[in-house]
């Protein structure tokens, strides 16, 4: 038998609301983790996984208490050991590596210090062979030049060094178990695929049991041996990951899967009605209920036991997963997107579009001088059709958003013109942008509890475009905030709702209902789902289609999730560090050949699937300013040709399925070595 | 969420906001207490001339110093006062005073705070250099100059201690309107199109208004501290006017053989302070906003 | 690094430059100028005229304050009206009197609010939380002048510990000065130490709760390493500029401790230049005191630049 080296048993954690009700997050925990083996646990923000992963180490956040319920390590229960006794298994027996290591990191201290700190406590080293190890730790994480690295404070690093930094830190006291908390979340889609990679090395490597917890299927699928999914406090689901990921019994495991747009499958994902329950909302029956597709009588009355399924070496809290198994055979059918409105009918036209963040000295600005000769964002070029989908992709830095602003207004071009409808040039100045104009541009923004104003109901926030460009008021305003709210499916008792009272998809419903209060012309869509759960961002993304083609707005939907984008648009502009690589149509671009970034970019992205390995092509190095000459991706590239591509700024050439790529290396060049 | 209960989503009326945010004050032991305290000291003032049994200036000789009696409660001081009567009366003058003096702060600051905050660059520096500059007098040389030279009468009290204690709700409400600005829902209100002054009162007002309430509610009872001072100094009000300031400076000198006309208006004014104090922190806590942070300036 | 220390003192000698130009043009823009306040109703004829001569008042304000301002600079201050002595000898041991109080307050002061404020935060919402913080409360809001007021009562009239009224020379010597500043310190510290202890305790709390903290606590770094070596300096860098706020804001409150004290420091000078009418002394009041509060927030500033290593790298990631 493997040997087991955590036990939680019927682990229920929760915290005293106001009222003095003891309301549960965590409800009866069971699992074990083996020796040696990797359990990824999924779920989506608030389902508990953060909790269980702490329960692990004995460590319960301030306001919430363990209800009942053991974590036992070797034989002892975590969860009523004294600190002193726990501080001799947390980093030596069991290490945690946090999601957010920038602020993980204790600010003031050298990063040298912070690894030998954790050396000190749980080895016998003495002070050089704690250098040596150091060093060696920081190599193993495939730190550059260690020595140096030690020497620096946390904020001198990029995201991706930090999460290594962390890494190392935790093998340190080379402990039996690993608990990964989002780890490799809010890093870029390269950085990730990287850190996983290195995390699956390691797994493999020392033979520590992970448990790695993320509310990114991809990135679970990339490392675990076996998936607990969780929702609601619950776990809903256990078992081997292929047999999960492949077949998934429960039902919001199987609908978790379908929302999840995928490199593959063109068109959008499936959606799945509603958002999660907040905790204590459920009293009786299954948490699930009111999303599922399979619900019965018995579920809202009765809650469903974990009950283990011998022949598919699964636990299920279902009462009816034997119609999922017998549904194994539904394949994916994706909503076809209707691409008849597009018409060949220029909207937008961006010509030689550059954009500095750079201030210009005051003698230059009277001078009239051009100081910057290298801006954030150079040579733009794209020409967008009416009623189509424009996505912009490309990491963080990448210049997208700063487009996204100077298009509408918010930031003001250096150089270049942005023309609308053909002849109407848009002013780099939005005082002087007229009101049909600016009426015609709308912006939807990430995080819509930024974007909505805490202080206004959903009526005063739709209100506010009424009346600005159409001049509704009375009972005329109301019939149409009613009818927007109905346009993007939310009942009009939520006209008195603040936005708090929202939940995150509902939030971002009525964000989009705002911009599309003032009958615009082109939505500007600046990552609308990402800070969503995977579940309702199928959502948002098919009201986003279904508002787009009764109403034939055209949409610019910038974007890092190369997934996403595929999902939802017509034609794909990448782009490096302010710089366009490749533009054209999406189903071409996500087809060979592509410009060596493209490549890079598509090799990264982690699909939930466990045969799709990514691939790693280039080092996930963070450029700070694009090159001053030459190709913008001359310092990562992986074809890098030599000094043609360091002095020479390569020309665009047409890829024969249609996608313009610019690069000094030939289509047919490309196409033989990427395929 | 449970979407049937439409009611309990009406849009609230400002009363209701604000008997909403009273009994979140009041539902903590301190809150209770100091809202009490301050409910109560805001009512004496008002029925304190009908209530006071004796006339506060009525001067008797013979009546020197008495210690407390069943006639004369808190005794009598150095000119044979009822220490009872201007006791009870003491607060009125200080109350009155710094209510509307924090009213003026809460203006002028709240307002120049928001505009600095607003247009940023050049014109914040070098507003914000003066009030800077401001800040380092300190306030008492200030307010003891202006009240020296101006006299101490209510007309000059009012704006001077006003602008004094608005300096440090410019910082604050500059600092929240510097908070708010980069957030998406003003850069969206931009992009719209809506005019400065509309952004100004439809998206920056509501956000800020919590932290400048707060903010006022703290400087009130700092200049409460600040004229109690003043008027312990014998730059206050004016006697024969009855003020625990200028009363625990009168009988200070005495107060070896007749502590009990210190004692008195020493309670009168510490709780007052005191309640106002813990007011404004339950008000803070109720909204939301820690105080504990800020520097008394 | 170098160039953000030249820009935080150039920004100090800015600020004091206002403040002159405030103090200046307010005794000009109110009514009457320093020889009719200080005249009063002998301001006519000979008198006012001699006065106006003495003190320069003839000449165009613009003139009148480069020089005077050229003079400050120097370290004159020109003349006291009611002293009749040069305002430099009348400041000198005042000066250095209330440095004594003000230092001594601050010595007790600041050590007992860091220790009051750590334990506050560290046992948040138990027992010595909530005594202290009460405490605190009361000892924050009480004016100082009740509080001397009080400390003399029982202490000095009650008790008869020690003397309730500071009866020495004003060039008195230090060592002869320390006994009787014992009740004065006391009155002054209590409000700035419970200020400094409240603003300690809340930014301790806050790191408390910060993923750092609670990372360090998974690492199995034991409790009280992890105070000190994680927290602690976090908690306080930003405490440092808080601190020397309530520093410069307990100038204020020294001026009313000396009055009912009756101390020879500054803070008389001030209530007696005042109620003299002594305009030039006010002035050259103003100046120092607000030369103290620069002074004490550039320190501030400077000590925030040297301990954080978010600014002490600046220059090496240019």
């Amino acid at each position: 038998m493997e040997e087991i080296i955590q036990k939680v048993k019927n682990l229920s954690v929760g915290f005293k609301s106001q009222k003095g009700h003891e309301i549960s997050i965590l409800k009866n925990i069971t699992t074990n983790i083996k020796k040696g083996e990797t359990v990824g646990i999924v779920g989506e923000s608030g389902s508990g996984k953060s909790t269980l992963a702490l329960a692990m180490m004995g460590y319960v956040k301030q306001g919430l208490f363990t209800m009942d319920g053991e974590c036992i390590f070797n034989s002892s229960d975590l969860l009523k050991m004294e600190n002193r006794e726990l501080e001799k298994i947390r980093g030596r027996k069991i290490a945690m590596i946090p999601q957010n290591a920038g602020q993980s990191l204790t600010p003031n201290l050298k990063i040298g210090y912070q690894i030998d700190e954790a050396l000190k406590l749980h080895t016998k080293l003495n002070k050089s062979e704690r250098d040596n190890k150091t060093s060696e730790l920081l190599n193993k994480v495939r730190l550059p030049s260690p020595e140096t690295i030690a020497l620096r404070y946390p904020h001198e690093l990029s995201g991706g060094q930090q999460q290594r930094v962390a890494v190392g830190m935790a093998l340190a006291g080379n402990p039996d178990l690993l608990l990964l908390d989002e780890p490799t979340t809010g890093l870029d889609v390269t950085t990730q695929a990287h850190v996983l990679e290195l995390l699956n090395f390691i797994a493999k490597d020392t033979g520590t049991s992970m448990v790695y917890v993320s509310h990114d299927l991809g990135a679970i699928a990339q490392v675990s041996d076996r998936i607990i999914v969780m929702y609601s406090g619950e776990i809903v689901l256990e078992g081997p990951a292929r047999d999960i990921l492949k077949q998934p019994v429960h039902p919001y495991t199987y609908g978790l899967l379908k929302s999840i747009p995928k490199l593959s499958l063109a068109g959008l994902p499936d959606s799945m009605p509603g958002s999660q329950p907040q905790p204590g909302m459920i009293q009786k029956g299954c948490s699930f209920y009111d999303r599922c597709n399979f619900a019965e009588d018995k579920c809202k009355k009765n809650s469903p036991n974990l009950e283990y399924v011998s022949e598919l070496k699964t636990s299920v809290r279902c009462f009816n997963y034997k119609k999922l198994i017998e549904k194994k055979n539904d394949k994916n059918t994706k909503i076809k997107r209707n691409e008849k409105n597009i018409k060949i009918n220029e909207i937008l036209n961006l010509t030689d579009v550059s954009i500095s963040y750079a201030k210009q000295k005051f003698l230059d600005q009277i001078l009239n001088k051009i100081t910057d000769t290298n801006p954030t964002v150079k040579d733009i070029n794209i020409n967008i059709n009416k009623g189509e989908t424009l996505a912009l992709v490309g990491e963080s830095g990448s210049g997208k958003s700063t487009i996204l602003k100077s298009i509408a207004g918010l930031l003001r071009t250096k150089e270049g013109k942005i023309k609308f409808d053909k002849d109407k040039i848009l002013s780099n100045d939005l005082k002087k942008r007229n009101s049909s104009n600016l009426r015609a541009i709308q912006l939807i923004f990430q995080n819509p509890d930024e974007s909505l104003n805490p202080n206004h109901t959903v009526e005063e926030i739709l209100a506010q475009p009424l009346k600005l460009y159409f001049g509704l008021s009375g009972e005329e305003l109301k019939k149409n905030i009613i009818e927007l709210l109905e346009k993007v499916r939310l009942g009009k008792f939520y006209m008195t709702r603040y936005p708090r009272q929202l939940s995150g998809g509902e939030k971002q419903r009525v964000a989009v209902a705002r911009a599309f209060a003032a009958k615009p012309d082109i939505i500007l869509c600046d990552e609308v789902t990402s800070a969503l759960d995977v579940s309702v961002q199928a959502a948002v993304l098919n009201l986003l289609q279904k508002l787009k083609e009764d109403f034939g707005t055209t949409y610019i939907f910038v974007s890092h999730d190369l997934a996403v984008v595929r999902a939802i648009s017509d034609r794909v502009a990448v782009l490096y560090q302010g710089r366009l690589c490749e533009i054209g149509p999406s189903k071409n671009v996500y087809q060979f050949p592509s410009h060596p970034y493209t490549e890079v970019l598509l090799g990264a992205v982690l699909e939930p699937d466990p045969d799709i390995k990514p691939k790693l092509v280039a080092e996930d190095v963070v450029e700070e300013r694009p090159p001053e000459k030459g190709c913008c991706f001359q310092g990562r590239c992986p074809r890098i040709l030599g000094d043609k591509c360091k002095n020479e700024t390569p020309p665009w050439q047409i890829g024969d399925n249609g996608n313009a790529i610019r690069c000094h290396i030939s289509v047919e060049e490309l196409k033989k070595n990427q395929i | 969420m449970e979407i049937n209960k439409i009611s309990e989503f009406k849009k609230k009326s400002i009363f209701f906001k604000i008997s909403e945010v009273l009994v979140t004050m009041a539902s903590k032991p301190s809150g209770f207490i100091g809202l009490s305290i301050l409910v109560f000291h805001i009512l004496l003032a008002f029925v304190s001339p009908y209530l006071a049994p004796y006339d506060f200036k009525a001067i008797d000789p013979s009546l020197m110093l008495q210690a407390p009696s069943s006639e004369y409660w808190f005794g009598t001081d150095s000119l044979g006062r009822d220490v009872f009567t201007r006791t009870i009366m003491g607060g009125r003058t200080a109350l009155t005073i710094t209510f509307f003096g924090s009213l003026i702060a809460l203006l002028w600051g709240g307002l120049l705070g928001i505009f600095c905050g607003l247009v940023g660059g050049k014109i914040d520096d070098v507003v914000m250099r003066i009030v800077d500059a401001f800040l380092s007098i300190p306030w008492i040389l200030a307010m003891l100059l202006i009240v020296s030279l101006l006299g101490t009468s209510t007309e000059v009290l009012i704006p001077a201690l006003g602008f004094f204690y608005g300096k440090g709700i410019v910082r604050v409400a500059r600092a929240a309107t510097h908070d708010v600005i980069a957030k998406d829902f003003i850069i969206s209100a931009r992009a719209r199109g809506h005019s400065n002054l509309s952004i100004i009162w439809n998206e920056i007002i509501p956000n800020v208004r919590d932290a400048i309430l707060v903010e006022g509610a703290m400087r009130w009872s700092w200049m409460l501290l600040g004229f109690s001072s003043l008027s312990f100094l014998g730059f206050g009000v004016s006697p024969p006017t009855p003020d625990w300031g200028l009363m625990i400076s009168n009988a200070r000198g005495l107060m070896s053989f007749a502590y009990w006309a210190v004692i008195a208006p020493i309670v009168g004014l510490s709780s007052l302070i005191i309640g106002i104090n813990l007011t404004a922190d339950a008000f803070a806590k109720a909204l939301g906003i820690d105080r504990s942070t800020k520097a008394p300036v | 690094m170098f160039f953000l220390i030249i820009k935080r003192i150039l920004l100090g000698l800015i600020t004091l430059i206002i403040v002159s130009l405030i103090t200046f043009a307010g005794t000009e823009v109110l009514p009457g100028d320093a020889c009719t306040t200080y005249l009063e109703r002998e301001a006519y004829g000979a008198a006012l005229e001699a006065c106006y001569e003495r003190l320069g008042l003839n000449i165009p304000a613009h003139e009148r304050y480069l020089s005077w301002a050229y003079n400050v600079v120097q370290g004159d201050f020109g003349y006291s009206l009611s002293g009749q002595m040069p305002i430099n000898e009348v400041l000198g041991p005042r000066v250095k009197n209330s440095m004594v109080l003000a230092s001594a307050a601050i010595i007790i002061g600041i050590p007992i609010a860091l220790i009051l404020g750590i334990v506050t935060a560290l046992w948040r919402d138990k027992l010595p939380d909530i005594t202290i913080s009460t405490v605190t409360i009361f000892a924050m809001t009480i004016p100082e002048f009740i509080s001397a007021t009080l400390l003399i009562l029982v202490v000095a009239i009650w008790l008869e510990w020690l003397p309730g009224i500071v009866i020495v020379p004003t060039d008195v010597t230090i060592t002869e000065l320390l006994p009787n500043i014992i009740l004065p310190v006391i009155a002054i510290a209590m409000i700035m130490t419970a200020h400094m202890a409240r603003m300690v305790r809340s930014s301790v709390i806050q790191v408390m709760a910060s993923d750092y903290v609670q990372m360090a606590i998974l690492k199995g770094v034991p409790y009280w390493k992890m105070v000190f070596k994680h927290v602690l300096p976090n908690a306080l860098l930003p405490a440092i500029n808080v601190v020397a706020l309530t520093i410069a804001w307990l100038l204020g409150g020294v001026v009313v401790t000396e009055v009912v004290f009756n101390y020879p420091g500054l803070g008389r000078l001030v209530i007696e230049s005042i109620s003299n009418r002594d305009l030039p002394t006010v002035q050259a009041l103003a100046i120092i005191l607000a030369s103290i509060y620069v002074s004490i927030n550039l320190i501030a500033d400077l000590l925030t630049l040297m301990l954080n290593p978010r600014l002490k790298t600046l220059q090496i990631r240019k």
